[in-house]
């Protein structure tokens, strides 16, 4: 119960990594979550599952490069003071 | 703004002030007698602009002619004021408060009639938003719109009833105060997280701002607060009691308030409307709703022992 602000930073870090790392071609398409497939819809009935897919790909194109400024920071962080 | 001009031109002169004993307020232009050598130059200075300014007043004192100093006034006051614009400006671009504004223009009648609704939902019946020229009416003028100024209240108040509920417990420390509001405001930061996830994810046109969903957030500490005090007061069963009343109340409260804007037209009349997405928008309006009372019974519970 005891949460605090830094340990809701940290799990965000977390996740945006976890998300991060899925990688597009080697695992998302081959469980049928690849973007390429699915965009084609241009009704207003986009469904839950292509707008997560959306997501997550939107999600690793903008945070790929503040999120290695991000850990960088934080490795020091955690080294410096536990 | 010239205060903060003026006030951070004067920052220097209480220090001053009270390290100066013999400088007195009636006579402006004596300077320092008892310091020391080191001191007298930079304080010189200091107490110049303040006899300066007393000066003013008198005649045939020259310190304010003292070129220096007028000008390291003149350059620090025009600091100041480009500093403070520079902080405005860019604060405006992360917080919007003028937005903010609109969510505390609430009154004392507005706010009774309020809390009455989120105690006792069941009577009123239209709980339509009323617009003005497509902006919504101030919260003032209507009691269906959402406000800041409750919320934020309620959850001060939760904190400081937090407090003397652990108190009661002998468990309370000044640290724990601060524990308590970090994790209830980590918690509510999460659930306005998880509903807007959500709201995308069904992707869902409404005009539900994210304030408004902290706003909406935040009116479950009204109840918590009724559950802790009367917990307090009278025992654990009546705690039971008033957070169950609670719970349903702000369970009916978020329905209704929430169909109307996340639901289609003809669903929020009550017709049934079929089709996947109607469905999945009225699982997501009771899912919202019905996060309320866990967190609200989340939140309570370990006060009262």
């Amino acid at each position: 119960m005891a949460f605090t602000l830094y340990s809701l930073i940290q799990a965000a870090i977390l996740c945006v990594n976890a998300v991060a790392v899925l990688h597009e071609e080697r695992f998302l398409s081959k469980i049928g979550w690849g973007v390429d497939t699915s965009v084609g819809g241009f009704g207003d009935e986009p469904g839950v599952k292509v707008q997560l897919m959306t997501l997550v790909r939107s999600v690793r194109t903008v945070m790929r490069v503040p999120l290695i400024a991000v850990n960088a920071v934080c490795i020091v962080l955690l080294l410096l003071f536990g | 703004m010239d205060n903060t001009a003026t006030q951070s031109g004067f920052r220097q002169q209480p220090n001053m002030r009270m390290g100066n004993s013999s400088m007195d307020g009636t006579d402006g232009s004596q300077l320092f007698e008892d310091t020391s050598g080191v001191a007298a130059g930079p304080q010189a200075g200091y107490s110049n602009q303040q006899a300066g300014l007393q000066a003013a007043g008198f005649s045939g004192q020259s310190l304010l002619s003292d070129p220096m100093s007028n000008l390291a006034m003149a350059y620090g006051s025009s600091l100041a004021s480009q500093g403070r614009e520079m902080v405005d400006k860019n604060l405006d671009r992360f917080i919007p408060i003028s937005k903010l504004k609109y969510y505390f223009a609430v009154d004392t009648v507005y706010v009774g009639k309020k809390l009455g609704l989120l105690v006792f939902p069941y009577m009123h019946e239209n709980w339509e938003v009323s617009y003005q020229q497509d902006t919504p009416v101030a919260p003032r003028f209507d009691v269906n719109a959402p406000d800041l100024y409750i919320p934020a209240m309620a959850f001060i108040t939760y904190i400081l009833v937090a407090g003397l509920a652990l108190g009661t417990q002998n468990k309370f420390s000044p640290e724990l105060l601060g524990v308590q509001a970090s994790s209830a405001l980590v918690w509510l930061i999460m659930e306005v997280l998880a509903v807007l996830l959500s709201l995308y994810l069904v992707t869902v046109n409404t005009d539900l701002t994210t304030i408004d969903l902290l706003a909406f957030s935040g009116y479950k500490y009204v109840g918590m607060i009724v559950g802790v005090v009367s917990g307090l007061l009278f025992g654990r069963p009546a705690y039971y009691l008033s957070l169950l009343w609670c719970c349903a109340a702000i369970f009916v409260f978020m329905i209704r308030t929430l169909r109307l804007k996340l639901l289609s037209e003809a669903a929020a009349e009550g017709r049934q409307v079929r089709g996947s997405r109607n469905q999945l928008r009225m699982y997501l309006t009771m899912s919202i709703a019905g996060a309320q009372p866990l967190f609200m019974f989340w939140l309570t519970y370990h006060l009262i022992r």
